[in-house]
């Protein structure tokens, strides 16, 4: 057996007394794109902060490369720089400009040089319709643009795995589609992401393999054809058939 | 300019829009000399009304002669200002501390890290302590106090002792200044800092002071005002700073113009800064208005 790129052995979490996470497991092989649907209040957001150690769990494992990520004397900023995360709020920095954004963590965190630094923006820049943003400021770019950047931003430090939080929610439907393109991308670029996402349809077509959560579980998981066509829970059925009639 | 109401709206002409474009305050010209000719006449009528007033009034004279007299005031104004010159002095050298030690303690009173719980114990009292005394019993206490003492090595002057006074209770205001900003920044901005993989300490370095510290920069302002006055009182425990020499100076010649001679040293600083903190809230409710950063 290969040992899975990403993996989750019974994560539990809570907040105080609220447990979010009961026991996820789950295995990410390389290049491979998983999508995380579910209600609100699931617990998407939640498991994918755990993963870059944005929040510490209270119980089970979480793997890279087969290696533990959270075991005692784990640099704890080395993985959070190869599991990328881009957050449904964008949280780019309104102080610097476009290409500062993207280098900065570059020079600090990877110790690349200036030049090498912007090389590496610049390419991700123009693969993504970008190059001509790089000296504007955030706020000066539309949503769906600020998005495109802090996509760029997570992959300018090459991360093994990219960690994708609803980053189209709070995007008009315009906006979506080029962000959407932007995952196609990274794709076809052999990038292993894990994306919560409400839109079904987008979910269907990018994923190898879609996890229905539910409560803090996963309920169920297959490939999109199995899962949304021949959902084996009821409780994926029932979930299934509220988002897509609202759709 | 002015068009006939009854005619049709008129489309600008391409070079009509690029004069507009190019000086837009064209249009508003004859707006802003009206107010400005409104503002005038009626600051010149209330003027007069007072001046009226005040000169019908009984005791108007001997106002005059014991606050406004002109004599008296070219007599002072040189002591004055040279005791003034100590009040900047004090300005001077207690304002880089206090913005220094204000955002250490913010920072303390931040910190997370259970093994920092010493420090963030100690960065609480000492603002409480600092914020809730009045400066002029820090002043007094230290002035008076620490130099009683005797203890060896200690500087004697109550100048020092003053600035040190000064300096604890504006640290302790200034700390909390810095403490509403760095909490004034969304938490996603350190998530997305840390989830770049940048360390704690970085992340606060590079992404939440930066913001946080353009966000209180006119309350900050207004704290360098506030401890520009605050500076007059170290005259109680001795130092010849403006206020004592002017004080000097009434106490012997009976005639309290020089107060108002120290006044006007007072405001010719405090004034212009506030008004650039002024100017500086309106820009950044402005660019607030139209969604942008400060
Ligand atoms: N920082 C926090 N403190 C306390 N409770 C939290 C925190 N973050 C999330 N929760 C709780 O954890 C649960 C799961 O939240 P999570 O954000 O993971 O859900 P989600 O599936 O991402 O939902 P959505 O689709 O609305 O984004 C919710 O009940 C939420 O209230
Ligand atoms: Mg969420």
């Amino acid at each position: 057996m290969t040992t899975s790129k990403l993996r989750f052995d019974a994560v539990y979490k809570a907040y105080d007394r609220n447990l979010v996470l009961r026991g996820v497991s789950l295995d990410v092989q390389e290049h491979e794109v998983v999508c995380l649907i579910g209600g609100s209040g699931s617990g998407k957001s939640t498991l994918l902060r755990c993963a870059n150690l944005l929040e510490e769990i209270n119980a089970g494992q979480i793997y890279l490369n087969g290696e533990s990520i959270i075991a005692p004397g784990v640099h704890a900023d080395r993985i959070r720089q190869r599991i990328g995360l881009v957050f449904q709020s964008y949280n780019l920095f309104p102080h610097m400009s476009v290409l500062k954004n993207i280098t900065f963590a570059q020079q600090i965190v990877l110790r690349r040089s200036r030049s090498e630094a912007e090389r590496r923006a610049f390419e991700l820049l123009e693969r993504f319709g970008l190059s001509d943003k790089a000296r504007a400021f955030p706020d000066h770019l539309s949503g769906g643009q600020q998005q495109r950047v802090a996509v760029v931003r997570a992959m300018a430090l090459d991360p093994e795995v990219l960690l994708l939080d609803e980053i189209t929610s709070a995007l008009d439907p315009v906006m979506v589609g080029e962000v959407l393109n932007v995952i196609r991308e990274l794709k076809t670029l052999g990038m292993t992401m894990i994306l919560a996402t409400h839109h079904m349809g987008f979910a269907r077509h990018i994923a190898d393999r879609i996890a229905f959560l539910e409560g803090g579980e996963i309920i169920e998981i297959g490939p999109p054809a199995q899962l949304f066509d021949a959902p084996h829970d009821p409780r994926t059925k029932e979930f299934l058939d509220r988002v897509l009639a609202s759709e | 300019m002015n068009p006939d109401p009854v005619e049709a709206p008129r489309k600008l002409s391409e070079a009509e829009i690029e004069a507009l474009l190019v000086r837009p305050s064209v249009w508003k010209r004859r707006d802003v000399q009206r107010s400005l000719l409104i503002a005038t006449l009626s600051t010149v009528v209330l003027g007069a009304l007072i001046a009226y007033v005040l000169s019908e009034s009984t005791g108007w004279d001997a106002v005059r002669r014991s606050f406004l007299s002109w004599h008296h005031f070219q007599e002072a104004m040189p002591r004055v200002w040279d005791g003034f010159k100590l009040n900047i002095k004090i300005f001077l050298i207690a304002e880089p501390i206090v913005l220094v030690v204000g955002l250490l303690l913010a920072l303390a009173r931040l910190s997370r890290n259970p093994v920092l719980f010493p420090i963030r114990a100690f960065a609480v009292f000492f603002i409480d302590v600092f914020r809730g005394a009045p400066a002029l019993l820090v002043i007094l206490m230290l002035g008076f106090g620490v130099p009683g003492l005797r203890i060896e090595g200690l500087p004697r002057e109550p100048v020092f002792w003053g600035t040190v006074a000064i300096i604890l209770t504006s640290s302790a205001y200034t700390a909390e200044t810095f403490r509403a900003g760095i909490e004034s920044i969304h938490p996603g901005q350190r998530a997305a800092a840390r989830s770049l993989g940048l360390s704690n300490v970085r992340a606060q370095l590079h992404v939440v002071l930066p913001q946080a510290i353009r966000n209180v920069i006119p309350p900050l302002l207004s704290g360098f005002v506030a401890l520009q006055k605050e500076t007059s009182l170290v005259s109680a425990i001795g130092p010849l700073e403006a206020t004592r020499q002017a004080q000097i100076y009434a106490g012997t010649t009976f005639n309290f113009t020089s107060y108002l001679a120290a006044a006007l040293l007072f405001a010719a600083v405090t004034v212009p800064l506030a008004r650039l903190t002024d100017h500086l809230l309106v820009r950044s409710g402005k660019s607030r208005a139209s969604g942008g950063a400060v």
